[in-house]
């Protein structure tokens, strides 16, 4: 399973990018770096720098995944950096996972001591399932595609998350778990057996065959068992020969009694540690004396087994194919001779086991390097080298976030660390801050630049102590905002979040679009949404605008219905009165109207602009058959003529323009006549 | 209870989820739904099986989460649909173009039977930009009648290449949905919390009735009129809030319910069982309002047996609770409300209800099904 992932050791080239002739420079996004060519020429060895925030990154001159250049002289190139979300399969990875790391940052501190550890391994169980879930979907989407190439992605896809399985299993054992001595043993079993898959399909053969004593392969597949620690299964294979072969009868017997009586850890806790080795130790003497006085010795097969029972080195080395991994070899030798052993004598059997199965002939690969940081205990080893060959960030950021919550990383808050990501070389240091909230930005910024990952994005950098909420408000506001429904999802984030600045202007730009629609009422209802009351202005005066020209109002259900939002700006409260005036005036209600008429000038609820409007508006007031205005309304109108005509510096426009200058007669006129009409009156009333 | 539900993930961010109508006498449980995506680079409509029925246990527990049977393309977000007959959906979409999709279930296929391009637009329709989103869609066959970001009604004819009928401007802010309330009337809701009735047989441009809410005028984005007392109406809010009105009297709702934490963005009474209400929201919760009387009737009929007697039985009881959505104080007297996600984060953008099933969509890819509602 270790081999695809040397493919994915980077660096790779960006094609067109000719970094031998000239220096690049580099800008970081959140999820994308802008590589460009510069106009100096490259002096040896010299290396581009560049600083961001609180980390220093330094770059190699060769960067990987590109998507576009540009064809001129100077070009920029677009860097990816995490490609895997692009996947439609791994989507569901990325949703899945989301959902269970929710439920771990819910989980916080709720329960202590063995509860807790028991709910932390469900959480990596958990895990592990979707990882192996995704597995299956894109084994599925590998058998029936015949695109040779998509199958091609897709089989390496399958075995990087089987190496991401594998490793975060094992992490799973000795992290999360913690197991101790005697059901470590048990542990490494399963996931021995869970993993090493390349005998199964033998296995599956020799056991639908018609008599499986019979098929050549039937040793192989007893070796098989027994190697895993499988006894009853092999113990079953051996009946069958045994009947077959009555003459060897007892030597199958002793081999089966053997077999069955191995002692073995057990996960309660009815035995000790040390009834369990001086168990093991009168067994072992058992099998030795069985080896020594040739019991076995008319069947090579049988012997073998039996050496391998007694932890012989060789014979289980001799199985090499039917193991094909060092950490398989490792397991059985444990299981064999060191059942007890505890965590912290892992590495020591490790090491030698490695190089034992390699025996020099081939170096570890990355995977196997990861594993052994692993058996080492080094943990920030184990993530180190994660990072440098699994080209995606889902793997090491939730497993860190785990090992986090298992408490298991708090000691280190300082610390340098060099990653390779996607083939860029970064040293970063990191002061104050912790490593899970650093990868934690990074993948949450590269959900953020998926088109439509981003909502998830939100949630990790809520769990983002430091920075989070600064990259959340960079983020958000380049979400592009295709629909209403859209901008109201971004909304209801940035208002659950209280990021007014956000707020303000997602609202704004709706609004902005709206008007540019010439939807004006849309655009208020954003305005109002965001408590925007300069823009309500604006938007009012565009209102007045349309009705000063057309001479009648549009969008009357909003503006008849603008409720308590109408206090939100001067001007909307002028346009919500003036409707309705309008609408008394409509409803014949004319000495209600003549009263809101000249609230809205004495009151100044009415910008001066618009007061010329509101007296001419006066004048079929004035000229009812009856009189409608007081004697004390005619004058305070006539005061506000007399101040728009004096008090405007613009007083040359009112003489230029013949128009205004009828009107201004007119209604002195109609003034004038009203209260000629309306003393009288006034005075006959009293009079009488 | 949870366990009935099967869910699959199905990489792409879902806006609406529809049952197939069932023919007339059916007694089978639905099982063909459809379903929409947004905010993906390449948008879905989706033709899917809740499962095969066979795979169900001794007791009637099911196993199995829904597959695919066929899928197409869909130019833009999803933003309504609606099935028109058994084999027809009408697919409103972000591009402001409303679409007739056709399933032919012989080869499980899709395809693209009619389109009335930029439906809904802004300004001028013959632009290259300027399509305005279509947020509404409602069908009683053959007639569809669609809503927009534009304000606009459209009345179409599946049949005819022409609107049948348009109203420009019909709302100074945006529609959110639209439904039928008799078959030549609709009801609309819109952005500044009102909820109006328009009279198609009528020439003039505007609303028959105008309802609104109080106070704030907090945004309405979906509603549902009760099947059998057509004049109750519910209505679900930008602040998650449940109004129910009742359109013969007043212009304000009868009652507010508490409900979400976020907008509501459906709402719908069980199509035959309406004392049964479910509700979804971007607060990630889908609820179930139970107003099915008191307590000491209910096991009698849930016992009854298999699904279908559930729910085919419950026609007469109808008419005796229905009343119960209008009292007073509905919280006080008999409602039973359960969520019926918990631990969700993300948006249920959409739901369906038909006989004893639910299907349900969430942004975080992933469909539902649940086919014992009331067990």
């Amino acid at each position: 399973a270790g081999a695809p992932l040397t493919d994915t050791v980077l660096p790779q080239v960006v094609p067109g990018a000719d970094s031998s002739a000239r220096q690049l420079c580099f800008a970081w996004g959140p999820a994308e770096v802008l590589v460009c060519e510069t106009l100096f020429g490259r002096s040896g060895g010299s290396r581009s720098r560049c600083l961001a925030g609180a980390a220093a990154w330094a770059l190699t001159d060769s960067v990987a995944g590109t998507e576009d250049g540009a064809p001129s002289s100077s070009r920029v190139f677009v860097v990816r950096r995490d490609q895997d979300i692009y996947i439609q399969t791994l989507r569901k990875l990325f949703n899945e996972s989301h959902g269970i790391f929710m439920g771990l940052q819910r989980s916080e501190e709720e329960l202590a001591g063995k509860s807790r550890k028991t709910q932390l391994v469900q959480v990596s169980k958990n895990y592990r399932s979707v990882i192996r879930a995704c597995m299956e979907d894109m084994h599925q989407a590998a058998v029936s595609t015949r695109d040779p190439a998509l199958q091609g992605q897709y089989s390496t896809q399958v075995s990087i998350l089987s190496a991401m399985e594998l490793i975060w299993n094992l992490c799973e054992i000795l992290f999360v778990e913690a197991a101790t001595a005697g059901p470590l043993l048990l542990r490494l079993l399963d996931w021995v057996r869970l993993h090493v898959c390349d005998v199964d399909s033998m296995v599956r053969e020799v056991l639908s065959s018609e008599s499986p004593s019979k098929h050549k392969l039937f040793w192989n597949v007893v070796d098989v068992f027994v190697l895993q620690g499988r006894m009853d299964e092999a113990r079953h294979l051996l009946s069958k020969e045994a009947s077959a072969n009555p003459t060897s009868m007892n030597m199958y017997k002793i081999l089966d009694d053997l077999m069955k009586k191995m002692p073995v850890p057990s996960l309660s806790n009815t035995q000790t540690l040390t009834e369990l080795e001086l168990k093991w130790q009168h067994w072992h003497e058992e099998c030795q004396r069985y080896l020594q006085d040739g019991t076995f010795a008319s069947n090579p097969h049988m012997e073998s087994i039996c050496k391998i029972l007694l932890g012989d080195e060789d014979a289980i080395l001799e199985k090499k194919e039917l193991m094909t991994t060092w950490y398989h070899f490792l397991v059985t030798r444990l299981l064999y001779s060191h059942p007890t052993v505890k965590p912290m004598e892992l590495r020591f059997y490790a090491q030698s086991s490695m190089d034992l199965f390699l025996g020099g002939e081939s170096s570890p690969e990355p995977l196997d390097m990861i594993l052994m940081a692993a058996f080492e205990f080094e943990m920030h080893q184990v993530i180190k080298e994660c990072s440098i060959v699994l080209s995606n960030w889902w793997f090491f950021f939730h497993l860190t976030d785990l090992l986090d919550h298992c408490k298991l990383l708090q000691s280190h808050n300082l610390f340098l660390m060099h990653v390779i990501i996607s083939g860029y070389l970064l040293f970063f240091f990191c002061f104050g801050s912790n490593m899970r909230e650093f990868l934690l930005l990074e993948y949450a910024s590269g959900l953020f630049s998926h088109h439509s990952l981003w909502q998830l994005g939100v949630d990790y950098f809520d769990h983002c102590p430091e920075y989070g909420r600064v990259y959340l408000e960079l983020h958000i506001e380049r979400i592009p905002l295709s629909t209403e429904q859209k901008a109201l999802k971004v909304l209801r984030i940035c208002e659950q979040r209280q990021m007014h600045e956000q707020v303000r202007s997602i609202c704004k730009i709706m609004a902005m679009k709206a008007l540019r629609n010439n939807r004006l009422g849309s655009a208020l209802s954003w305005s109002i949404r965001a408590k925007d009351a300069a823009f309500a202005t604006l938007i009012s005066d565009r209102f007045l605008k349309d009705y000063c020209e057309r001479g009648c109002f549009s969008d009357l259900d909003l503006i008849d219905n603008l409720g308590p939002s109408m206090l939100l700006s001067d001007r909307l409260t002028f346009l919500g009165k003036y409707r309705e005036f309008h609408r008394l005036y409509g409803e014949k209600r004319f000495p209600e109207a003549a009263r809101l008429l000249l609230t809205l000038m004495t009151a100044h609820i009415a910008p001066c602009s618009f007061w010329m409007t509101l007296l001419t508006d006066a004048l079929p007031l004035l000229e009812q058959k009856e009189v409608i205005f007081s004697a004390e309304q005619t004058y305070e109108l006539m005061r506000c003529l007399e101040d728009l005509t004096a008090g405007n510096p613009d007083k040359q426009k009112f003489q230029d323009d013949d128009i205004e200058t009828t009107k201004v007669e007119m209604l002195r006129l109609a003034l004038a006549r009203n209260l000629a009409r309306v003393i009288v009156k006034e005075g006959t009333v009293e009079g009488s | 209870a949870m366990e009935d539900v099967s869910a699959k993930f199905v990489s792409q961010k879902i806006s609406r989820t529809r049952w197939r109508p069932l023919p007339a006498a059916a007694l089978q449980p639905p099982d063909i739904f459809a379903t929409g995506s947004w905010d993906n680079e390449d948008n879905r409509i989706s033709i899917w099986s809740a499962g095969d029925l066979g795979n169900a246990g001794l007791n009637g527990e099911y196993h199995g989460e829904p597959h695919l049977l066929c899928d197409i393309q869909h130019n833009g977000d999803v933003m309504d649909m609606q099935f028109l007959d058994q084999e027809r959906i009408v697919v409103a979409s972000s591009t402001g173009t409303v679409t007739i999709f056709r399933h032919h279930q012989n080869n499980q296929t899709l395809s693209a039977n009619h389109r009335w391009e930029k439906a809904h637009y802004h300004v001028d329709q013959d632009t290259s930009c300027g399509g305005a989103a279509c947020t509404g869609v409602v069908c009683n066959n053959p007639e569809i009648v669609t809503v927009g970001e534009d304000g606009r009604i459209n009345l179409f004819r599946a049949d005819q290449k022409d609107a049948v009928r348009t109203i420009d401007n019909a709302d100074s802010s945006t529609l959110h949905a639209v439904t039928f309330l008799r078959t030549t009337e609709i009801l609309t809701v819109n952005s500044i919390g009102q909820l109006k009735i328009w009279d198609l047989r009528q020439q003039r441009n505007e609303p028959s009735q105008i309802f609104s809410l109080a106070g704030d005028r907090v945004p309405l984005h979906c509603v549902d009129r009760h099947p059998n007392q057509q004049h109750i109406v519910a209505t679900g809010g930008q602040d998650g809030m449940l109004s129910i009105w009742d359109i013969r009297q007043g212009t304000m709702p009868v009652s507010l319910l508490n409900a979400h934490e976020a907008e509501m963005w459906e709402v719908h009474f069980h199509p035959s069982d309406p004392d049964h209400l479910f509700t979804c929201s971007e607060d990630g919760s889908l609820w179930h309002w139970d107003t099915s009387t008191n307590v000491s009737e209910k096991p009698s009929f849930l016992h009854q047996g298999g699904r279908s007697t559930a729910y085919l039985s419950h026609s007469t009881i109808n008419q005796s609770v229905v009343s119960a959505w209008l009292s007073n104080d509905p919280t006080k007297d008999r409602m039973e409300i359960t969520n019926l996600i918990p631990n969700q984060t993300l948006s249920v953008n959409s739901l369906d209800v038909l006989g004893p099933c639910l299907v349900y969509g969430t942004d975080a890819e992933a469909i539902y099904v649940n086919r014992q509602l009331f067990a």
